[in-house]
């Protein structure tokens, strides 16, 4: 093989983050594309049994550093054993999903390697480029696809002469590749000398991290509520979402807002979801909400203001007060239930 | 403690995006604002500075126009202001803005904390602070909701998923500030006109002793291979109308029509 892949998986609570493994799956599908090799860098504490379960979802080797020193995550420490790791094996991509420690960690390693970093990609791919100016020509490189400039354009950038080239990727938009127990692949453990500086100069006095109750990912519905919804709008967006059978969403300032509570959140900053049906309930259509459900398959807005951006997503819009329309839906719904 | 607060200029996000014909940004009828989260860590600074003593510096790498965003942040307070500014920065991606915000970050030399927004509005990337802190080699911490000097230590409180962490980080360090760690301060009229009469230092790529092979487009290593218009293919069938009755039916009707069922 002529390349490597790397991704950077992180675990939690000494189990593998879910992202990871989706961000594994599609890095699978790039190398087999390039005839690259997936390799996954697995950090953490007593984590050596997880290395088993990344190769059974597609890595071909794993790099472990199982050390007391990166129990959790801390950047020093964890740049030092990725940055170490990559100077030596010369990987040619390296991916970390868009997390609030990939996001933390990958500029860093970044920064160290001398190298470009996209963020928060939604797609990436494997193809050529000619620089313009030179004419030279660059086989296999990482297309790096996200959306620029709010959202208006998808812009595809490449790092051509720099590796490795890196990116975060968001969470859930890949599936998690299946369990194939019949692959194997080489564990490669590593001892990564630490010093003071990097052990010693962040300490975490207290971690808390609610794990999420509501399932947006698998949610065929989705209602979601934003500003314009308020208190008494979740409890109409509540009932809806129970006659259809599906799961409440919110946008973030109805989380800030403290209305519902955080593992409801969809957009850049909470889940990105891809249901049959999102309805959204007074949500104008801030492009850090739309970035999370611009992908569902039928989008249907209510608002009052009938120049919101939301209506310019959506497959049918609804313009007026959501606290008249939602309790006579509701009512509607009801009754041709019945009749079901 | 010695304050150094990275603003960037952004598009107003209010204002519509305009693109050329060739699919870029039309940058230069787009009006400029200080970046939202910016303005967080500029008030971040601020309380610090009223709570423990000390002297906050803002720094912006941007086009000469942008002195106006320095010049808000002179009204909200902070003791100076500095641009960075010269037509060979032009290009610059995110390790290359960096790197040149670092050199400009030791020639200012003194500092405890160096703080900015979680990312900016317009690149969202969230890349420059931990890779200016990096060049520095200075721990970092981002998305930091609230801070506490704690001698030579600052215990921060960092938003996760779900959650949040309490970190005791090692000065000088730098550090990304949400939007809901406070509200920023709106100057007065008097406040706006002292800012005006102060003088903005102005740096050149010389001036900061930066490698130009480091700069610019030369200095970054990512291109833009192609750049497309996101184009929807949503159906945008609007229901309104003072009947509210009618519009749910008209839309229940033409869910039908579409063969799509709420109900399941």
């Amino acid at each position: 093989m002529s390349g490597k892949i790397f991704v950077f998986i992180e675990t939690r609570e000494g189990s593998i983050v879910n992202s990871s493994l989706e961000v594994l799956g599609k890095a699978r599908a790039l190398a087999n594309k390039a005839g690259f090799s997936v390799e996954a860098l697995l950090l953490g504490y007593n984590i050596k049994h997880l290395a088993k379960e990344l190769i059974y979802r597609g890595a071909d080797v794993v790099h472990l550093v199982d050390d007391k020193r990166l129990e959790k995550y801390r950047v020093l420490p964890y740049t030092k054993a990725i940055t170490e790791i990559t100077q030596s094996e010369k990987p040619d991509i390296l991916i970390l999903v868009a997390t609030t420690t990939g996001r933390d960690l990958g500029p860093r390693i970044a920064a160290r390697l001398g190298t470009g970093i996209t963020a928060d990609c939604t797609d990436l791919d494997i193809g050529d480029y000619i620089d313009p100016n030179t004419g030279e020509k660059f086989r296999n490189v990482l297309y790096q696809i996200r959306p620029a400039f709010g959202g208006e354009v998808m812009a595809t950038i490449v790092t051509p002469r720099h590796r490795p080239q890196m990116a975060t990727v968001r969470p859930g938009l890949f599936s998690i590749p299946p369990k194939d127990e019949t692959r194997s692949g080489d564990i490669k453990e590593w001892t990564i000398e630490f010093t003071n500086f990097e052990t010693q100069n962040i300490e975490i006095l207290e971690s808390k991290r609610e794990p999420r109750k509501a399932d947006l990912k698998s949610a065929k519905i989705i209602v979601s509520g934003g500003r314009g919804a308020g208190p008494k709008g979740f409890k109409l967006i509540e009932e809806l979402a129970k006659l259809l059978g599906g799961e409440i969403g919110a946008s973030r300032a109805a989380v800030e807002a403290g209305w519902i509570s955080y593992d409801h959140q969809v957009g850049l900053t909470g889940q990105t979801v891809k249901p049959d049906i999102y309805i959204a309930c007074g949500i104008s259509g801030a492009i850090q909400h739309i970035v999370g459900m611009k992908d569902s398959r039928i989008i249907i807005a209510i608002n009052k203001d009938p120049n919101a951006p939301i209506f310019k997503i959506a497959d049918y819009g609804l313009v007026g007060d959501l606290f008249i329309i939602l309790p006579k839906l509701i009512e509607k719904l009801k009754s041709q239930k019945r009749r079901l | 403690m010695n304050i150094i607060v990275l603003v960037k200029p952004v598009p107003d996000p209010k204002a519509p995006v305009r693109l050329k014909p060739d699919g870029t940004i039309d940058r230069e009828k787009v009006p400029l604002t200080m970046n939202l989260y910016d303005k967080h860590a500029v008030e971040a600074a601020l309380r610090i500075k009223e709570r423990y003593g000390g002297k906050v510096i803002a720094i912006s790498m941007a086009p000469p126009h942008a002195i106006e965003i320095l010049r808000e942040a002179l009204a909200m307070g902070v003791d100076d202001a500095i641009l960075l500014s010269d037509k060979r920065l032009v290009g610059s991606d995110t390790l290359a803005t960096s790197y040149a915000l670092s050199q400009a970050i030791l020639k200012i030399g003194n500092f405890d904390l160096i703080l900015c927004g979680m990312e900016s509005t317009d690149g969202n990337t969230g890349h420059v602070g931990p890779e200016v802190a990096e060049f520095l080699g200075i721990p970092h911490t981002t998305y930091v909701e609230r801070i506490e000097i704690k001698n030579e230590y600052v215990v921060v409180k960092r938003l996760v998923e779900g959650g949040y962490e309490l970190l005791k980080v090692k000065i000088p360090a730098l550090l990304t500030i949400t939007n809901t760690a406070n509200e920023p301060r709106i100057p007065t009229i008097r406040d706006v006109i002292k800012a005006r009469r102060k003088a903005i230092t102005v740096w050149s790529v010389n001036d900061i002793k930066a490698d130009p092979n480091k700069i610019g487009l030369f200095g970054s290593p990512t291109r833009i291979l192609k750049i497309e218009k996101v184009v929807l293919k949503r159906k945008s069938k609007i229901f309104s109308g003072s009947d509210v009755d009618k519009i749910i039916e008209s839309f229940l009707a033409e869910l039908k029509k579409d063969g799509i069922s709420l109900l399941r």
